[in-house]
């Protein structure tokens, strides 16, 4: 397994003092990795710092062995880095179509008609949404033409900050699913999920983090069975 | 003889200084305590000209009043008409965000700019009121007057100069600025956000007014035409972001400086060769708009920086 | 009837298109740039005067030189976003709009300074009026603004909502912050905003010019107006904006028609206060336009 992206003693903030101090983790090819901790962690921090929406105060990010730290984000999108934010993720006044469509200009794929197919093969619920507004969409469709939209530019990375956040939990399995389809057409993704117990049963590697520093890392199944893991982000004892 | 002219001179570019130095005030009160936006600046100047002129000229057939009163109380009621019509234009636009106020206090004074030359039953149109009278007429006459007129105008603004300065100190003020810097936090610690900005506008306005009565007094004339509505509020735009907004006496000074940048700008271009004498109050419009850009970019905080910190209920959001 | 609709009508119309192309523009930077472009009208100014100018070196149809203005008024827009608004993009918007006004004054004493202020009509004078079934009188010149706006309209509606640059306009509009984690390219978003807005203001520009004529104050006259359009279209809403010129232009023009009795229902004097009374109205109890634009 190689690794893909390699954060390191990453410190960032917004201006103000740091919101996180020496974070360290890998990513590797191919995996879902997943990030989890309390509210207010630090956990949108670290994904928006990867993606150059903060400031950097110390460390790196290298993405296949390439330091990132301070590109910009438009160039990240272009070296196949694609992100969906935690909330307004759509442009709403734009329908499902344009939605997905702005997806490739950044980074244009080889044949966006195929890209475009395979996506709605994921997602066939937007396939009679097309010409509709996203802002008319329920959170659920507009979580799927948020992540539609971040693959129409096929990344090898996908971040995804709480894709599951307010869904049901019937909707949240849809999702889960629909990632372990998308990470079989070879995209890595790193995620923030508030849905630990869920989220570590499809993940590969797990990264917890708390006050902005490192807290524990793991496989899935290490952190799931893990005492403290368990206590405090699990509710307790294991199902 | 040359010396005299030199001094009368001065006197005029002091006397109209201090007429902008009240308008800055004024303004001063609205943006750099309020933060509640004016463009419409010349409308309130126009109205509390023509309400003191109106009040202190003789009465006339062709036009409404006059109604004969003294000086002072023609600037008294040029401060509470402006200050009611500020009001009422606070009253109904208030609410709206500082691009969209900026928008209708332009449409205001636009408004209110149609209304002085239209009806003339209450202004006399285009031909304008003359025969206003200067106050203290009595004690001196010819260019000695300007000098009685100067001391009168400073008295006043020294007065509104102190009144701003206890405003800004007043607990009105601190809430004032406290809205002005987080009107959410300020709302949320329950002060009535809306009330205080109407005041804030009301009473910035009714200065303005009053500084509009005086140069009627001035110029003992009046007309439709006298002022280019636009250059004046440019003008008080510039000299309050110039001097510092949120200071009274950076008001002052911005006031005081600007214009006298403006005056000798004068100098020069009365110089120029005649084919662009026609000009040359185009060049100094130039020279202001420039101006105002470096100022904006160089030096927003003005030349005497609020020193107050600013204040606020919280850091959350 | 006739004459209602020869002389208020068709002027409504006329007068509705200029404040149309206008509109557009401000409805775009307002919803792209975020701020209220008080030199927008101005911008018109110069580009009538730029093709003023053309007509001066060629003398031919002042219309074959409208290009040339468009191209006069995109080089100033680009050129004040650069030098002046670009470094004042992080602060509070109202900052933006200051600058603006003062480059509103910049462009007016340029153009006094370089064209003087006197009045300046274009081209030959009197056009002969189209005749239609003998009653009708339309001034040409209103029959082309009417036209042009029309076809304007729908280019931009279809480059609006399908080429990439379009759609990306309409993406940053929508939600910047998004737009960035897009990728897309911001600034040439901004770049293309007002390529489209001071090209469009120069064809108003030169409707509002052949109409009457040329002086100094033309823009800024219109500016209230345009305001006024693109809020009742709905901030950020550039098909609204159109409408709402013509909406603006209409009661204008009808307001001084004698609805009730012999006499004018306002008098043609308080004609621009039709338009500030509007927006007014609007800005108090329906900011969000007629057609759901966005909120600033
Ligand atoms: N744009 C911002 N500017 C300033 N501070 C911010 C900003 N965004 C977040 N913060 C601060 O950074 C800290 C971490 O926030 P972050 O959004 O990374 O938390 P999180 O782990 O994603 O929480 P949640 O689970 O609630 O989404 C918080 O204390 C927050 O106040
Ligand atoms: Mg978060």
């Amino acid at each position: 397994m190689s690794v893909l992206l390699e954060v390191k003693d990453l410190t960032a903030g917004y201006g103000g003092p740091a919101v996180i101090e020496g974070i360290s983790f890998d990513v590797f090819t191919n995996e879902i990795a997943v990030i989890l901790g309390p509210n207010g962690a630090g956990k949108s921090t670290v994904i928006k710092t990867i993606f150059s929406l903060t400031n950097v105060l110390g460390g790196s990010v290298q993405l296949d062995g390439k330091t990132i730290t301070d590109q910009k984000t438009s160039k990240l999108v272009t070296m196949g880095v694609s992100a969906v934010p935690q909330s307004h993720n759509v442009f709403p006044n734009l329908t499902v179509d344009e939605n997905l469509d702005i997806g490739t200009y950044a980074a244009p794929p080889v044949d966006k008609m195929a890209t475009r197919e395979i996506i709605l093969g994921l997602f066939p619920d937007l396939r009679d949404k097309l010409k509709q507004p996203s802002g008319e969409l329920s959170g659920g469709q507009r979580q799927m033409v948020a992540i539609g939209r971040a693959l129409m530019c096929e990344p090898t990375l996908l971040l995804l900050d709480e894709p599951t956040a307010g869904l049901s939990p019937a909707y949240l399995e849809r999702i889960f699913d629909l990632l372990l389809d998308v990470r079989k057409t070879g995209v890595t993704i790193l995620m923030v999920e508030q849905n630990a117990r869920q989220a570590l049963q499809i993940a590969d590697h797990g990264h917890v983090f708390v006050n902005g520093k490192n807290f524990i890392s793991g496989t899935g199944q290490e952190l799931l069975a893990d005492e403290n893991v368990r206590n405090s982000f699990l509710g307790g004892a294991a199902s | 003889m040359e010396l005299t002219g030199l001094f009368f001179y001065l006197v005029s570019i002091l006397i109209a200084g201090g007429i902008y130095s009240l308008l800055c005030l004024g303004l001063n009160i609205q943006w750099g305590m309020g933060g509640v936006f004016n463009a419409g600046i010349a409308g309130f100047f126009a109205t509390g000209a023509y309400a003191s002129a109106i009040l202190t000229t003789s009465t006339s057939a062709k036009h409404i009043g006059g109604f004969d009163l003294p000086v002072l109380a023609g600037l008294l009621g040029a401060g509470i008409i402006s200050g009611c019509v500020g009001w009422a234009v606070a009253k109904i636009c208030i609410r709206l965000k500082s691009d969209y106020l900026a928008m209708a206090s332009i449409g205001i004074a636009e408004i209110l700019r149609l209304v002085i030359v239209n009806e003339s039953w209450l202004t006399n149109g285009s031909l304008g009121l003359s025969g206003v009278p200067r106050p203290f007429a009595g004690l001196a006459s010819g260019r000695t007057a300007d000098i009685v007129f100067l001391v009168f105008i400073w008295v006043i603004v020294i007065a509104v100069f102190f009144f701003s300065q206890r405003l800004y100190d007043s607990p009105w003020g601190r809430s004032l600025r406290a809205i002005r810097d987080n009107e959410q936090s300020a709302s949320a610690a329950g002060k009535d956000v809306e009330k205080f900005r109407i005041q804030t506008f009301a009473i910035g306005c009714a200065i303005m007014g009053i500084a509009g009565g005086l140069s009627a007094h001035y110029f003992r004339f009046l007309s439709p035409s006298a002022t280019d509505p636009l250059l004046v509020t440019f003008l008080v735009w510039v000299m309050l972001i110039a001097g510092g907004s949120g200071n009274n006496r950076g008001a002052i000074v911005g006031a005081l400086s600007i214009w006298f940048l403006w005056s000798v700008t004068e100098i020069f271009t009365n110089r120029l060769p005649p084919e662009w004498i026609t000009r040359s109050s185009f060049v100094r419009m130039l020279l202001v708009g420039l101006l105002l850009q470096y100022v904006l970019q160089r030096f927003r905080a003005g030349i005497i920086p609020e020193k107050a910190p600013k204040l606020r209920y919280s850091e959350e959001e | 009837m006739i004459e209602f609709i020869n002389f208020y009508l068709v002027p409504g119309f006329a007068i509705g298109s200029v404040y149309a192309l206008g509109a557009v523009g401000i409805s775009m930077i307002f919803g792209i740039l975020r701020f209220a472009h008080f030199a927008h009208g101005d911008l018109m100014t110069v580009g009538v005067y730029g093709v003023f100018a053309a007509t001066v070196v060629f003398p031919v149809n002042p219309f074959l030189l409208v290009p040339v203005g468009m191209a006069l008024a995109i080089f100033a827009a680009l050129f004040v976003d650069k030098v002046f608004y670009q470094p004042l993009r992080k602060l509070p918007t109202i900052y933006t709009v200051i600058s603006s006004f003062g480059v509103a004054l910049i462009f007016r004493s340029l153009i006094q300074i370089i064209g003087g202020s006197e009045n300046r009509v274009f081209g030959s004078g009197i056009r002969p009026p189209l005749i239609l079934f003998d009653t009708f009188r339309l001034s040409s010149l209103h029959v082309q603004a009417v036209t042009t706006t029309a076809v304007i309209a729908v280019v931009l509606h279809i480059f609006l909502s399908k080429s990439m640059t379009g759609r990306s306009m309409r993406a940053v509009a929508d939600d910047p912050e998004l737009a960035q984690i897009s990728g897309l390219d911001t600034e040439k978003v901004v770049r293309w905003t007002w390529i489209i807005g001071a090209a469009l203001a120069a064809i108003a520009g030169v409707f509002a010019g052949l109409d009457t004529s040329a002086h100094p104050n033309l823009g800024w006259n219109l500016l209230l107006p345009m305001f006024a359009a693109a809020i009742l279209g709905g901030i950020g809403k550039p098909m609204g904006a159109m409408a709402g010129g013509f909406i603006i232009g209409l009661a204008e023009e009808l307001s001084s028609y004698h609805w009730i009795g012999e006499s004018a229902l306002i008098s043609p004097s308080y004609k621009t206060a039709v338009a500030f009374v509007i927006m007014i109205a609007l800005l108090i109890f329906k900011p969000q336009g007629l057609f759901k634009g966005r909120l600033l």
